[in-house]
């Protein structure tokens, strides 16, 4: 009889540990929740590392136009990261950051593996999704962003759920802004609904005010083209 | 028509796309007569990855010029040179034409599975900064279009947007009044 007691006893410890676990994840997931979108109250006093993810062609004009006006001693170091099958983003990029006379430290440039191709088919898109978002985690891991500034297309999604799981861990806080393409005027993109959702994007900016309408949470306070 | 002192140049783009059914359109006879009738001289076709070759011709028998190409870095001077540009629906082509105060026809492909590209050309020709047309309605755009109701596209400004970022992130706001002087 002895040992049956202890078995039950150990089996009991183990489900209200794996509860205990459970419950402090579920606390952890919804405060993270709630402090995604709430801004910072406390004054910024120092430059925060930031991570901007480009898009593709008219994505990435529309992120240098932000760029241009963003205040750059207080986003540095500046990270960028385009899809691996997209090679002009990353020298567009590096064309903004020698326009700015930048040091070399301060921009770096990567590139990251896309979930989806155009035309993939979605059986095989779950395989590259899973593997998009493993490489996401070793380059979040490395950068440890604090700003994630994105737009579209998909390329920032598993960047941003790989925040999301540091968010989670509480390793690394990451604010993230999403900027909606000018292109989208009557429904935000696959990407822009995902991070709307899913609560994920400390803010979402779209460029058309109907967008703003019928997404109440989403910003609208003028365009980027 | 009188043409010979004047060249006024029309330029037709597909960006790295493949849209056939825009070249085949400016190509027909019907199309570039009514450009003629509108005083324009010369059509230069940026024809992409497409198939469809246009007809060269030198236009001394009293129509059009026409000449193409497939890509070339210098858009931009052609985009310059142009009066007219007719120009498929992507944004890059669009803003690129528009921040140049020119005025433009933007023709939507509609072999695009997701064609979510049509909402823009249609929500800029709804408040007047250029004119929307398909493949099949070139001829009749061109025949009745103003250029003169036109309206000029204002210049985009980010600085709303790194407002709000930085203030979201308890950055002062400080750097932008500087800037705003």
């Amino acid at each position: 009889m002895p040992p049956s007691i202890s078995n039950s006893q150990s089996i009991a410890a183990a489900i209200t540990a794996v509860g205990l676990v459970t419950l402090l994840l579920l606390l952890r997931f919804a405060y993270v929740t709630y402090r995604t979108g709430r801004p910072h109250r406390t004054p910024q006093r120092r430059r925060l590392r930031t991570l901007i993810v480009l898009g593709s062609g008219g994505h990435t004009a529309e992120m240098i136009n932000l760029l241009e006006v963003l205040p750059k001693e207080r986003f540095e170091p500046r990270v960028y990261i385009a899809a691996a099958t997209d090679n002009m983003s990353l020298q567009k990029a590096r064309v903004f950051e020698s326009s700015l006379g930048s040091q070399i430290e301060v921009a770096e440039f990567h590139h990251v593996y896309r979930s989806r191709e155009v035309g993939q088919s979605y059986i095989t898109s779950v395989g590259t999704t899973l593997f998009a978002i493993g490489h996401a985690l070793w380059l979040i891991f490395q950068i440890r962003p604090e700003v994630i500034i994105c737009n579209g297309p998909g390329t920032c999604i598993p960047l941003c759920i790989a925040a999301f799981f540091f968010k989670l861990a509480g390793l690394r806080w990451s604010s993230i802004f999403y900027v909606e393409s000018i292109a989208r005027v009557r429904k935000l993109s696959l990407s822009g609904l995902l991070l709307y959702k899913l609560h994920l994007a400390d803010q979402i900016f779209v460029q058309w005010p109907q967008l703003q309408k019928t997404y109440p949470k989403a910003h609208y306070v003028g365009r980027l083209m | 028509m009188e043409s010979g002192s004047t060249r006024r140049m029309v330029f037709v783009t597909v960006g790295t796309t493949c849209f056939d059914a825009l070249v085949a359109a400016v190509d027909t006879a019907q199309v570039k007569e009514q450009l003629w009738k509108k005083g324009y001289t010369h059509l230069l076709i940026q024809m992409g990855r497409g198939s469809y070759v246009p007809t060269k011709s030198l236009g001394d028998d009293g129509s059009v010029a026409v000449d193409y190409f497939t890509f070339s870095p210098s858009i931009k001077d052609h985009l310059r040179e142009a009066s007219l540009i007719i120009s498929h629906a992507g944004s890059g082509s669009i803003f690129e034409t528009l921040r140049l105060g020119k005025p433009l026809v933007v023709v939507v492909n509609e072999d695009l599975m997701d064609n979510h590209q049509s909402e823009l050309a249609e929500e800029l020709a709804e408040r007047k900064h250029l004119i929307c047309a398909r493949p099949q309605t070139l001829c009749e755009t061109i025949k009745s279009m103003d250029l003169e109701s036109l309206l000029p596209y204002p210049p985009a400004d980010a600085t709303p947007v790194a407002q709000l970022i930085n203030g979201f992130l308890g950055f002062p706001d400080d750097s932008f009044s500087q800037k705003l002087e």
